[in-house]
């Protein structure tokens, strides 16, 4: 039983153990990022660079950048028009279950939230499936709870088995797992694997982190690495912005995906940049430090560092927002989102949403709103092979 | 394995006339179009005015169920298919054949990445690719880095062509690998087609000069503020490069001018 007591540096039974150094290649250069300590100069100088490093990405994330935003997303939309032009990928999330045996303090899925439980059968998740389908999209983002009891392995590759008779692309956004569970979720359809690392402070991350695998920091980290040696094409990485130093989290997030597609360069990166909303039934946690602006500086960093990866931008953002933001950095939008259990076919869904969103609006509104911003809405950019 | 002639012809000058061969098939345009990163709407524009006969575009692209791509193309022009996503040879062989059922013919550009950074090409996974696909018909036209001696190997392979990067792709850098691409020009009894990087319409002129078959491009059009302009300038730049290498250059002396009183004047005192 993990608990509040337990090492969250220690792998418990049953974790896979990878032979990688990654987590301490990270820790030792968000170690020397001092956000303070960069100037204007710095910021232009990482301007100026045809391939800004990682030192150049400390300083695009310092308070130093946040004066230079008009300069820095100019830039940041010149990196995304090159590569990839006007395209604009949508999807939406499905979420078939939201138990959860992880105890985090601030999340509205925790298991000792008082909320409706609920997974969808095989029959459930078709129908959600066919309702999605229907409204033209071609990629989904499949979601869980972070409950390997009560959504095993082979609950997600059915999901999956189904998933590949209405989508072409499917994602995967569920509790890490080890890389043979990856191989054969893989088989049945999945290429895309996303976890967010939520804070990569380790000393915060047991303070918010107080049960199930969830506090095993080095399992959850070691995530991507191990679905790309289980054969997944793409996998995504986050931090929740607003849980810690959002700087040092942006910067530590960069690092991760950096250091990993170096070590397995046909790995594909995107990144999704959430911030910490209001949680369902708790009206306690509110987001803090990150607003609009830095969101932006952050998005706009990640672009100028790894340009080629994709940034994912969630229904978490207002319309506004995602209008623009599609215009300068992100390459992925959310449409139709219902965060519900079964809400896509019911209309009362049979379980509660993880958090609230901001922006509802319908797939066709989507659409229309990409067009409007003179880009192209690309529905699937994806063969499985 | 001896290359098939038969679909390789290089320029076929005869009659006056300046025609590109590939599979068979003649082509009046040195200009072909890469697709992938416009709004959809716009392609027809750029198509008619780059007045190319050849279009690239991803399979992946061209399955989807809302706005396909392949709606936007007029036709008559020939669809130039390419293996994008494709990690290995198998991957790309999967890929051509997928194409060549979906109706999208038997054209294929052959495309390995196993880097999704620079999306450099795996030139040793694009010769066992090329291999197998000229074997089932495809006439293959594999993007590669230049290299005299992957070149050789995917003529041998039976590739109808080779597309040498000039830079990475997207990067608008021009022919940072030109004296590679002339070195494969003057060596490989194949149409060069110079793809990737080329960001102006003065680099797209200056491949033609150095007398590459055709040039591609898609990032410099599809991202231009006026794309149908764009387009026509790029035609124009690579006409013009053409007329320029047909008419053979003239003397360009780099370094300082000719000597007034001649170096060898002093063998005749």
């Amino acid at each position: 039983m993990i608990n509040r007591n337990t090492n969250c540096m220690e792998y418990q039974e049953g974790m896979e153990v990878l032979d990688s150094n990654m987590l301490e290649q990270v820790f030792s250069t968000v170690e020397k990022f001092c956000p303070e300590s960069y100037t204007e100069n710095d910021v232009r100088r990482a301007l100026q660079k045809d391939s800004p490093g990682p030192e150049d990405f400390m300083a695009l994330l310092s308070p130093a950048a946040l004066p230079l935003l008009e300069e820095i997303a100019l830039r940041a939309q010149a990196e995304t028009r090159k590569h990839f032009g006007n395209s604009v990928n949508m999807f939406t999330p499905l979420y078939i279950a939201n138990y959860c045996e992880n105890y985090c303090i601030y999340c509205g899925f925790n298991c000792h939230n008082k909320i409706h439980r609920a997974r969808l059968n095989g029959e459930e998740i078709e129908k959600e499936m066919q309702a999605i389908a229907e409204t033209g999209l071609e990629e989904i983002l499949l979601l869980t709870g972070e409950s390997p009891k009560m959504s095993d392995v082979e609950y997600i590759g059915e999901a999956c088995k189904i998933a590949r008779k209405y989508f072409k692309v499917i994602g995967l956004e569920v509790y890490p797992m080890n890389s043979e569970d990856y191989k054969y979720l893989h088989e049945c359809g999945a290429d895309f694997v996303t976890v967010f690392q939520e804070t990569y402070n380790p000393v915060k991350y047991e303070t918010l982190h107080l049960g199930g695998n969830k506090r095993i920091f080095p399992y959850r980290f070691y995530t991507q690495e191990r679905a790309v040696r289980g054969g997944i094409r793409g996998v995504g990485f986050a931090a929740l912005l607003g849980l810690d130093d959002f700087r040092k989290d942006a910067f530590a997030t960069g690092m991760h995906a950096y250091l990993l597609q170096r070590k397995y360069p046909q790995a594909e990166i995107t990144f999704s940049c959430p911030r910490l909303r209001p949680i369902i039934n708790n009206d306690k946690i509110k987001p803090r430090d990150v607003h609009e602006p830095q969101l932006l500086q952050i998005i706009c960093a990640y672009r100028i560092f790894m340009p080629f990866a994709g940034i994912t931008i969630s229904s978490r953002e207002g319309a506004k927002f995602r209008d623009n933001i599609i215009k300068i950095a992100a390459t992925k939008i959310s449409a139709g989102v219902d965060v519900g259990i079964g809400g896509h076919s019911q209309n009362e869904p049979k379980g509660d949403e993880q958090f609230e969103i901001e922006d509802g609006r319908t797939v066709p509104q989507i659409y229309q709103a990409i067009k409007e911003q003179g880009l192209q809405p690309v529905m699937s950019d994806y063969i499985f092979v | 394995m001896e290359n098939d002639k038969k679909y390789n012809n290089i320029d076929n000058n005869a009659g006056g006339e300046d025609i590109l061969v590939l599979g068979g098939r003649k082509f009046h345009s040195r200009f072909i179009l890469g697709s992938g990163k416009y709004s959809l709407k716009l392609i027809k524009a750029a198509v008619e005015n780059a007045g190319a006969e050849m279009i690239t575009l991803a399979l992946r692209r061209a399955q989807a169920e809302t706005e396909n791509i392949l709606d936007y193309i007029p036709e008559g022009v020939t669809l130039l298919p390419n293996t994008s996503g494709a990690r290995d040879a198998q991957e790309a062989v999967r890929i051509a054949r997928l194409s060549r059922e979906c109706g999208c013919g038997d054209f294929v550009k052959i495309e390995v990445m196993r880097d999704s950074k620079y999306l450099l090409p795996d030139n040793y996974e694009t010769i066992k690719a090329t291999e197998i696909l000229a074997k089932e018909g495809f006439v293959v036209m594999p993007y590669m880095y230049p290299d005299l001696n992957v070149a050789r190997d995917l003529y041998n392979a039976g590739a109808a062509s080779v597309m040498p990067l000039g830079s990475p792709i997207g990067s608008n850098k021009g022919i940072c690998t030109k004296e590679f691409i002339k070195i494969l020009i003057e060596e490989i009894d194949l149409p060069v087609i110079v793809d990737a990087g080329i960001g102006r319409p003065s680099q797209a002129c200056e491949a033609m000069e150095m007398g590459a078959a055709a040039v591609m491009a898609n990032t410099a059009i599809a991202t231009a503020g006026d794309i149908p302009v764009m387009a026509e300038a790029f035609k124009r730049a690579i006409e013009a490069g053409r007329m320029a290498y047909l008419s053979g250059l003239g003397r360009v002396i780099e370094k300082g001018a000719a000597a007034s009183s001649p170096l060898t004047g002093f063998l005749h005192e």
